[in-house]
């Protein structure tokens, strides 16, 4: 197969960037678009000129490193499905491919493909966690999780943090990651107790990350992880929650501990 | 042929002291964790610890460390903890709770897994691996990670590989997925208190050690390029496997063994260089642009089965071949545990009937894995269930049904159970630098089993560093980490200012991916399943020469002080070259076979491997020369109480 490829090249975070034209002539179907680049750079370096630097690591599907935009779609044409099982099958001969980085102003460009996606890191450290030290836990048979609660927490856990849905989001929302984040851990047992504060906390985080959410409903048709969109609902719910039970709750419970980035209360 | 000789490339040295207490090994970790000197809380503030590589053992070391109330400085050359390869182990995690009437238990479980490995492991470690295996469960449980539960909301269980009771806890078909997250949560939960920090996207170069204690690392900043120095009072490295030696491997892309090999060539020592794991389900190579061996989970033994067609190069479609022309070869040679024998086995058999012309598929390099039958037992509902995600990135990767067509698998580099080599403290014999996870040789001896890697990075992380450094700092109280400005931080940060230097000065003619392939291949065909003495000696001859090419005409476009990908690679193949030659040495060493180290010359006579507990019932610890010359094999004995020594047989029970 022969396919065009237009690149983004940029090789630092302030340098300007540019498209890049190169031809591959002997493109395989049964490659992915990964290895059409690891094709590519194999013979720039033979030849001496700087290959395109982007990310991947598992290439399975599930370590969220990969993502670059292809023809204008994070990830590439095939719905949920990561950048490394995307298939040149899916073009037709002689196509051509646009590819560049996750578009969002949350995600700053680090060189060519990559990008920088710790803002998705710092939502997590202001309260994604439950506070239990290492062997503090109780028997984990003693607290019993009914089976289908059990696997709905996982359908919002399975989110490989890509960030693929914060790039397909006209506004930049980071809302189904947040959101997915709280559903999984609010359904569990463990770690109610903050509950509160971690809904409090985390939406703070995402207001100052991220955009708003205006249901576009496009995260949810990227996600490799098939995050539910109700995600979304989720985040809300838990900050309205959260909000509410602040009025009538004894003040150790209200007091919420700012983020560790510093960004104010509601 | 080559006329390398063994005694070239190696000499014997002494024997190394495991430091397991005397005696019952059942309860040689309490009684050596009783022993262990602490560190009293207002003190611990005062101590630094270099955690390196964020997965499931060095995430749970350094958020156990900090929640203690230690310094970390935690490293990892991804943009973020949560992608450590431990994400890709689908199964599970082995726990001998013991909660069910299927008989098991703690003892049960070692002798499972000492058996398992081929007896080439220690006993006690495998106590440890049972016995704090429940905490483990409850913890991460506890911290986010969704098992799979009954109806009833216990826990529920699976059956693996080598077992023949249910003790393996999962969360669908993305078991390491989950337990990573959940880590990484624990982590950020500890950086948001400052008590770890955390370095991401700075890969580990160095090692700085002096007078045989370890002071800290040198790491790139692989943003910048820039190189500089940490020092701390101890340093963990819990880098994970070297699989990624064979080029194609189930692997990530990233994962390398340079932090731990640049560690060996600083002086520690490693052991079981060529226990490799070769996993039976894994995708077979269709191009040669295919960057890697796809993983099918074993957990699809539970219901698929394995054959080939009977008849030497049938090229039928599979759903052609009548039943009565096919064999089902797995259960013919092994009818006590059938599909479920474990991956050493199951890979040699794949690998024999590959070799005998009975190879499926285009290129004749698979077997097939076929769900046919389960399907009409339980209907496709049930197995969809079951494998859903596992049979849709099947069809994903090769355009085939699974519930319609069988599957091709074939086997894959998968797991290194060979490691720096570490005492029962899981120390190093360098003072001060510990080892966890699969950076580590500990407890899988010549063959891990399924689900027992996962288990053995959480335990290490979470049970076992945090009691064994804090024993290390106690006596370092008062002290502080070396200057920043000492001759001996200087030295190494010259030293590895310069080795990156020359990788850019070759300005040779061919990528690093090259000869990582090239390296990759070679392995593949003489230090593979199936290993011959005359082709290892041929391997390291081969090496050697690979070595020279390498450092003749490698090209590294770009420079040092940018994010430069090609210059991690070169940085990597580098370390994977010297690595390979040394596996191979320990490979043409080993004059037995044992687990996945499977020496033609060395067969019952009904093919299966045969050990030789006389001569080799020991660890082989490697010493790297500090000139050039022969490599040193030092000696840790291996004693068996709980479990007897005995040949391994899956055939009956």
């Amino acid at each position: 197969m022969k396919l065009t490829l237009k690149i983004w090249r940029q090789p630092t975070a302030d340098a300007p960037g540019k498209f890049e034209t190169h031809n591959v002539t002997d493109a395989n179907p049964e490659m992915t678009i990964l290895e059409l680049l690891d094709r590519l750079n194999n013979t720039l370096v033979s030849q001496g000129a700087e290959p395109v630097a982007f990310e991947s690591d598992c290439r399975e599907g599930i370590c969220g490193t990969c993502g670059i935009t292809v023809n204008g779609r994070p990830h590439g044409p095939a719905p949920n499905t990561t950048t490394c099982q995307q298939h040149v099958r899916g073009f037709k001969d002689g196509a051509t491919l646009h590819l560049e980085p996750f578009r969002s102003a949350a995600y700053p460009v680090v060189k060519d493909l990559i990008v920088d996606r710790s803002a998705l890191d710092r939502v997590i450290e202001a309260g994604g966690f439950v506070s239990v030290d290492a062997g503090t836990a109780p028997d984990a048979d003693t607290v019993q999780i009914p089976h289908d609660v059990g696997e709905t927490a996982l359908n919002f856990a399975a989110c490989i943090g890509c960030g693929a849905c914060v790039a397909a989001c006209p506004n930049g929302s980071g809302n189904l990651y947040t959101g997915a984040k709280l559903a999984h851990l609010s359904l569990l047992p463990y770690g109610q107790q903050e509950r509160e504060r971690r809904a409090h906390s985390m939406g703070a985080q995402a207001d100052a990350e991220f955009g708003h959410c205006t249901l576009f409903g496009e995260c949810a048709r990227v996600c490799p992880a098939e995050i539910p969109i109700t995600a979304v609902a989720a985040l809300n719910h838990e900050r309205l929650r959260g909000w509410a039970k602040r009025y009538w709750m004894p003040d150790d419970a209200k007091r919420t501990k700012p983020a560790h980035h510093g960004h104010e209360a509601e | 042929m080559t006329d390398l000789l063994l005694d070239d490339v190696r000499v014997v040295g002494s024997l190394v002291d495991g430091g397991v207490p005397d005696g019952d090994p059942a309860t040689a970790w309490e009684r050596r964790k009783a022993s262990y000197r602490l560190v009293s809380q207002l003190n611990r503030r005062k101590f630094t610890v270099i955690v390196v590589g964020c997965g499931l053992a060095g995430a749970g070391c350094a958020a156990a460390l900090g929640e203690l109330g230690y310094n970390v400085e935690c490293f990892t050359y991804h943009d973020t903890p949560r992608r450590a390869h431990g994400i890709a182990a689908q199964g599970g995690i082995n726990s001998p709770r013991a909660k069910k009437v299927d008989n098991d238990s703690i003892l049960r479980f070692v002798k499972d897994t000492v058996e398992g490995g081929d007896f080439r492991s220690r006993e006690a470690d495998c106590f440890r691996l049972g016995q704090e295996s429940t905490r483990v469960i409850d913890h991460m449980n506890a911290i986010g990670a969704p098992f799979a539960r009954e109806y009833g909301g216990q826990l529920a269980t699976r059956s693996f590989g080598g077992v023949q009771v249910s003790r393996t806890y999962y969360t669908r078909g993305q078991t390491g997925q989950q337990l990573e997250i959940a880590a990484a949560q624990a982590l950020w939960r500890q950086i948001a208190k400052d008590t770890v920090r955390l370095h991401t996207r700075h890969e580990m170069l160095d090692l700085i050690v002096t007078d045989g204690v370890v002071r800290g690392i040198v790491a790139r900043d692989l943003v910048t390029g820039e190189i500089r120095p940490y020092t701390a009072h101890a340093v963990v490295l819990a880098t994970g496997g070297y699989a990624n030696v064979y080029g194609k491997s189930t692997n990530a892309m990233n994962s390398n063994a340079t932090a731990a090999f640049r560690a060996h060539r600083r002086g520690a020592y490693f052991a079981s260089p060529c226990f490799i794991q070769f996993h039976p389900t894994t995708l077979p190579i269709s191009s040669p642009w295919q960057s890697k061996r796809m993983l099918m989970s074993e957990s699809l033994r539970n219901d698929a089965r394995i054959w080939v067609p009977k008849k030497n190069g049938d090229d039928r479609a599979p759903n052609d071949i009548p039943e009565n022309e096919r064999d089902y070869f797995l259960e013919r040679r092994y009818p006590a545990f059938g599909n479920l024998v474990p991956r050493d086995v199951a890979s040699r058999a794949n690998a024999l009937e590959i070799h005998d012309g009975h190879g499926v598929g285009p290129l004749h390099n698979g077997v097939y894995l076929d769900l046919r039958d389960a399907i009409a037992r339980l209907g496709v509902g049930v197995i969809e269930e079951r494998y859903g995600n596992l049979l849709h990135m099947y069809q994903e990767m090769t355009g085939d049904d699974p519930i319609q067509v069988p599957m091709r698998i074939g086997p894959g580099a998968h797991f290194s159970m060979g490691g720096l080599w570490t005492d029962f403290d899981a120390m190093s014999n360098l003072a001060g630098l510990f080892v966890g996870g699969e950076a580590s040789w500990a407890y899988h001896g010549a063959n891990r089993l399924g689900a027992n890697s996962l288990l053995s990075a959480c335990v290490d992380g979470w049970f076992t560093l945090p009691v064994t450094v804090p024993n290390y700092l106690e006596s370092l109280l008062g002290t502080e980490p070396l200057a920043l400005d000492d001759p001996a931080v200087t030295t190494t940060v010259n030293q590895v200012r310069a080795g990156v230097a020359q990788l850019l000065a070759i300005g040779g003619s061919r990528p690093a991916d090259q000869f990582h392939n090239q390296l990759g291949d070679l392995l593949y065909d003489q230090c593979g399943v199936n290993r011959r003495g005359e082709e290892l000696a041929d391997a390291i001859d081969r090496i050697q020469k690979l070595r020279k090419e390498f450092n003749d005409d490698l090209r590294v476009t770009g420079t040092g002080a940018e994010l430069n990908q090609e210059l991690e690679k070169a940085g990597r193949v580098s370390d994977f070259v010297d690595l390979a030659e040394l596996m191979c040495i320990d490979a043409l060493d080993r004059e037995e076979s044992c687990g996945g180290h499977f020496r033609l010359e060395h067969q019952t006579p009904d093919g299966e491997a045969q050990r030789d507990d006389t001569r080799w019932c020991f660890v082989s610890v490697w010493e790297r020369p500090g000139t050039p010359g022969p490599y040193i094999r030092h000696d840790e004995p291996l004693t068996f109480t709980a479990v007897p020594l005995e040949q391994r047989n899956y055939k009956t029970r």
